[in-house]
């Protein structure tokens, strides 16, 4: 109480006087203590910057941080049963940091004098060295050996800026068996650096150029991640890094692949020039593809000499084209079971149809061109579906293709996928053509002329397909069911689980209604692997499976296209045909489709079937144990 | 007998810093400050002058701050002090129901045009409330009268600490606190009051700290003991100041800061970036920059006539002074990582304009005055 009342009376008489002597009193203690403070402040920075000095500067020297960037591990390609195909491995490289480098000529020398490099590494590093910045690593040499390593290693003290460089590289444990498939990464040049997210690839050298690992380059790479390092004044890194960011290696991609069937067709195409094709009708799956001859795609990721490279395509049988995606050939009489059907569907033939075969024939009422048979006698009287199939009787299909009209025609082979796109998930492929009256009018300027669609019937001509397309167009006969875009991955892993790809439907289908005049084709397609007379018989002699097949022979040059799309004229055994080989099997209920093309290696039955045989015998052999 | 301070004939004189309300040496002592500030910042920065341009944008914008509150009779704002204050714990209530995230703390209040720290306003409000509530009040404070005013620091400081800025309610209990002082709290009260501080400290820190917090007082402790975790930015920073020497390495030639070691270096860091680049005298130079500054603003308040704007200028001085004392000692390792900007030096920071605004503040209380009796 009393308390209180002293402080209201307190207020009555405020002392102004008393009141600012507190303030000043209190605000000079404050000064002082302020003064005091800063003055610690400067005892401090006397202490680091004169007392410790000399330590402080010997840490600033050793320690330089810096931040590096990581590249991510390219994602793994692993075959449909989990075999790697294309994998990442160590390689060495010495690379040299200009600005670390006193004199950089004379490192060079000294580098040379260890017989690590020659000339021509100087050479090609000078050419590197320009217009990189001072701090980054130039590569001087790429895959050392263990021993020059070790040799690197010993003398390391007196090349200052230089050092070796453990790389992932992409490396293909099957190199030029499934060069094709697979496609290849190459090095990142400044072309490419134009299209490429800069920042995610600041780290990565190399890059999918060809192929798949093309197509699939945005799952494969991944994200790039950084770390802040210490460093010491050789630039060589202290310790466990500062901060990490560590990358995200790419997608690993499951394909569809059986590197079994596929080393398999390798084999069995032996040295033809061609194509293997595989295929699991029933969904689209790419079980093999082969185009002959190949090239390892590991000469290509550290860079291929240039006698190399020279070689590879300087040579007439066109090792680096992919024949499988953009050989265009003519189908020849391998498409004669998709005409048949086409007609029985379509009721211009019966199965009980017959035509008699002098060995040629002619348009009825125009008898100025004569269209011949293989056979200068014929295949005799009443050549009806089955054995114009069987024995592959052209004057039979000269008149179906007539009578139905290339519109007929066209607008049927369509929905077998010819003049269409796979839909393979590879790129560059090409589609070929389906003649049409609409094709020819946008690319020959010119009407269509019936003589046009007779050479169609026997799958010659303007017609001719790609052997993915051949295999794809094979795949509803066997299943009479629906078509399936091709694919080559079937699942890709996201760190977590493999997410495994429905399959895909083509955008065109066939009809096959209640499948009675499918069955009649069907048949026929099995005797020309059974038969005495079946084209194919002799290849499938005493196989332990039924099948189904084709055959065709092409007295056609190839039509092949280069890289630069200009027409490749064969050069070699110009006048031997080249044979065209399509099957299934087993016939009842199949699993794989097959398309094999042969250049230049005569007839389809002869050359091109035996190699499906091998194929299939693998196939089974591995199916049976 | 009548005293007239020199100030006032001052503005009977037609110098445009006189009607313009400015106190010159003040304002030399800020001018010399900032122009040396832009030319660290300009090192710090990697020789960035899009960085200078901004930070040149943001001091004008500060300058005219300081300018318009120089203007103000300090009469004025006494007035609308209680009204300033519970706008001020408005806004920071309005900031925990719907304010904005940033870097992990709520802190952000957006008006659509512009957002701004609420906790910026309270750096003005809690000295001004805390001197408003003594002035008509007979000094010194009774207990029942420090424990309003603990009220008044404590509930903007609480509602700031939880957004969670720990150093701008730092600052603001501090800034209360210094008033109180200057108020003339009794030394008894005073020691206490330290006493039982120091008492309660291990239960804090056994009880209420969290983990974070705690590890950075360890790190401070020890920061070797987490080389590259939270002790790198300590040790990176010493050894940008100690590698300085004497003379510095020059201006734009500090290694350490150049090569981008030093995490923050425009920001809170950008002290080690004086250190190395302008050695020790460098760094006896701003210090003794800034305590021309302190020592003009306790001239002021000394020379203040009345009871609020003496607590208000000295309380205001003394806020300055824990910014410029907690970062350089954050810095140079003497006290913990609390992230307070280098005033008037680091880039950015919304504190840049309050803090001109507090100067301005100050120059009003130097210039606006009556003639008063002996």
């Amino acid at each position: 109480m009393i308390k209180n009342n002293q402080i209201k009376s307190g207020h009555a008489f405020k002392d102004h006087r008393q009141e600012r002597q507190i303030l000043v009193t209190r605000t000079v203690f404050a000064f002082i203590f302020v003064a005091l403070l800063m003055i610690s402040l400067l005892v401090r920075s006397w202490y680091l910057q004169v007392v410790k000095h000399e330590d402080y500067q010997t840490r600033s020297n050793n320690n330089r941080i810096s931040v590096q960037q990581v590249a991510p591990n390219r994602g793994l390609i692993y075959d449909r049963n989990g075999v790697l195909l294309a994998e990442n491995r160590s390689v060495y490289s010495l690379e040299i940091i200009p600005e670390q480098v006193a004199n950089i000529d004379e490192t060079l020398n000294i580098i040379k004098q260890l017989e690590l490099i020659e000339d021509k590494h100087i050479g090609s590093f000078k050419r590197r060295l320009t217009g990189v910045r001072r701090f980054k690593s130039v590569l001087v040499k790429s895959r050392l050996t263990e021993q020059e390593v070790a040799i690197f290693s010993a003398n390391g003290h007196r090349l200052k800026g230089a050092r070796v460089e453990a790389r992932l590289v992409r490396f293909y444990p099957y190199g030029e068996k499934i060069a094709h498939a697979l496609g290849s990464v190459r090095r990142i040049n400044d072309r490419d650096l134009q299209r490429i997210d800069q920042a995610n690839y600041r780290a990565t050298r190399h890059m999918g150029k060809v192929g798949l690992e093309k197509y699939y380059e945005d799952v494969l790479h991944g994200t790039i991640g950084s770390r802040t390092v210490e460093t010491d004044v050789q630039g060589r890194v202290i310790g466990e890094p500062l901060t990490e960011t560590p990358p995200v290696p790419g997608h690993d991609l499951k394909l569809s692949l059986d590197i079994k069937l596929q080393l398999a067709a390798a084999d069995a195409i032996g040295d033809y020039r061609g194509s293997v094709i595989v295929i699991d009708p029933r969904n689209g799956d790419v079980l093999a593809l082969v185009s002959n001859p190949g090239y390892d795609p590991n000469d290509f990721v550290t860079g291929i000499s240039t006698e190399k490279y020279a070689k590879l395509t300087g040579s007439a049988d066109q090792p680096l084209f992919n024949r499988a995606l953009r050989g265009l050939y003519s189908p020849g009489s391998t498409i004669k079971p998709m005409l048949a059907w086409v007609g029985l569907e379509n009721k211009f033939i019966s199965e009980r149809f017959t035509i008699n075969d002098p060995g040629f024939w002619v348009i009825p009422n125009k008898e100025e061109r004569i269209y011949r048979d293989h056979i200068s006698w014929g295949h005799g009287q009443a050549v009806n579906v089955s054995k114009a199939i069987i024995e592959s009787c052209n004057p039979f299909f000269y008149d179906l293709a007539y009578r139905m009209g290339i519109d007929v025609i066209s607008e049927n082979m369509f929905n077998f996928g010819f003049g269409q796109s796979t839909g393979i998930d590879m790129g560059e492929e090409l589609t070929g053509i389906m003649p049409s009256r609409e094709w020819k009018q946008n690319n020959r300027r010119s009407d269509w002329y019936p003589g046009e669609t007779v050479l169609t019937g026997i799958g010659q001509g303007y017609w001719n397909a790609t052997p993915l397309q051949l295999a794809n167009a094979v795949a509803p006969i066997a299943t009479g069911g629906v078509r399936h875009k091709l694919r080559l991955v079937i699942a890709e892993n996201d760190h977590q689980q493999w997410q495994t790809k429905p399959p895909e439907l083509a955008d065109r289908q066939v009809d096959f209604g209640d499948g009675s005049s499918l069955d009649i084709v069907k048949r026929a397609m099995e005797q020309v692997n059974k038969e005495p007379f079946g084209t194919a018989r002799k290849a499938f002699n005493d196989a332990w499976y039924s099948s189904a097949g084709k055959t065709g022979t092409v007295q056609l040059k190839t039509q092949t296209l280069d890289d630069d799309g200009k027409k490749v004229q064969p050069t070699r055994k110009k006048f031997n045909d080249n044979a065209v080989y399509v099957a299934y099997a087993p016939a009842d209920n199949p699993e794989i489709a097959i398309a094999v093309v042969t250049e230049n290696a005569g007839h389809g039955g002869e050359a091109a079937a035996p190699v499906a045989r091998q194929v299939m015998d693998a196939y089974f052999k591995r199916e049976s144990n | 007998m009548a005293f007239i301070d020199r100030d006032i004939s001052d503005r009977r004189g037609k110098s445009l810093t006189a009607r313009l309300h400015l106190d010159m040496p003040l304002l030399a002592g800020l001018i010399v400050l900032v122009g040396f500030g832009l030319l660290i910042l300009y090192s710090a920065s990697g020789e960035s002058s899009d960085q200078l341009n901004r930070q040149i944008i943001r001091l004008t914008v500060a300058f005219m701050a300081m300018i318009f509150l120089a203007w103000i009779p300090p009469r004025i704002y006494k007035k609308w002090t209680p009204f300033i204050y519970a706008g001020g714990i408005l806004l920071l209530l309005a900031v925990v129901v719907v304010g904005e995230e940033g870097k992990g703390a709520q802190r952000w209040l957006n008006f659509g045009v512009f957002r701004f720290q609420p906790s910026e306003i309270m750096k003005l409000a809690v000295p001004m409330m805390v001197a408003w509530y003594f002035s008509e009040r007979k000094l010194p404070p009774t207990l029942r009268e420090l424990a309003v005013v603990a009220i008044i620091i404590a509930v903007p400081t609480y509602l700031i600490l939880i957004e969670p800025d720990l150093g701008t309610s730092i600052l603001i209990a501090s800034s209360g606190a210094f008033a109180v002082f200057l108020a003339g709290i009794r030394w008894r009260i005073l020691l206490s009051f330290i006493t039982v501080t120091i008492i309660y400290a291990p239960i804090h820190w056994l009880f209420v700290m969290q983990a974070y917090q705690k590890q950075r007082v360890l790190t401070f402790l020890d920061p070797e003991q987490d080389r590259l975790g939270s002790g790198y930015h300590i040790i990176q920073s010493q050894i940008a100041i100690g590698s300085g020497g004497l003379h510095g390495k020059g201006w734009l030639q500090g290694t350490q800061s150049q090569l981008e070691f030093l995490p923050e270096r425009n920001t809170d860091f950008i002290f080690a970036v004086l250190g190395e680049e302008f050695g020790f005298f460098g760094v006896l130079l701003l210090i003794s920059i800034y305590l021309w500054i302190v020592g003009r603003g306790f001239m002021i308040s000394i020379k203040a006539q009345e009871t609020y704007t003496r607590l208000l200028a000295g309380a205001i001085t003394l806020t300055f002074f824990v910014y410029v004392f907690v970062n350089i000692g954050m810095v140079t390792g003497i006290l913990p990582v609390v992230g307070l900007p280098l005033p008037l030096v680091s880039y950015g920071g919304t504190s840049m304009v309050t803090l001109m605004a507090s100067f301005g503040i100050l120059m009003g209380i130097q210039t606006h005055k009556k003639l008063l009796p002996g």
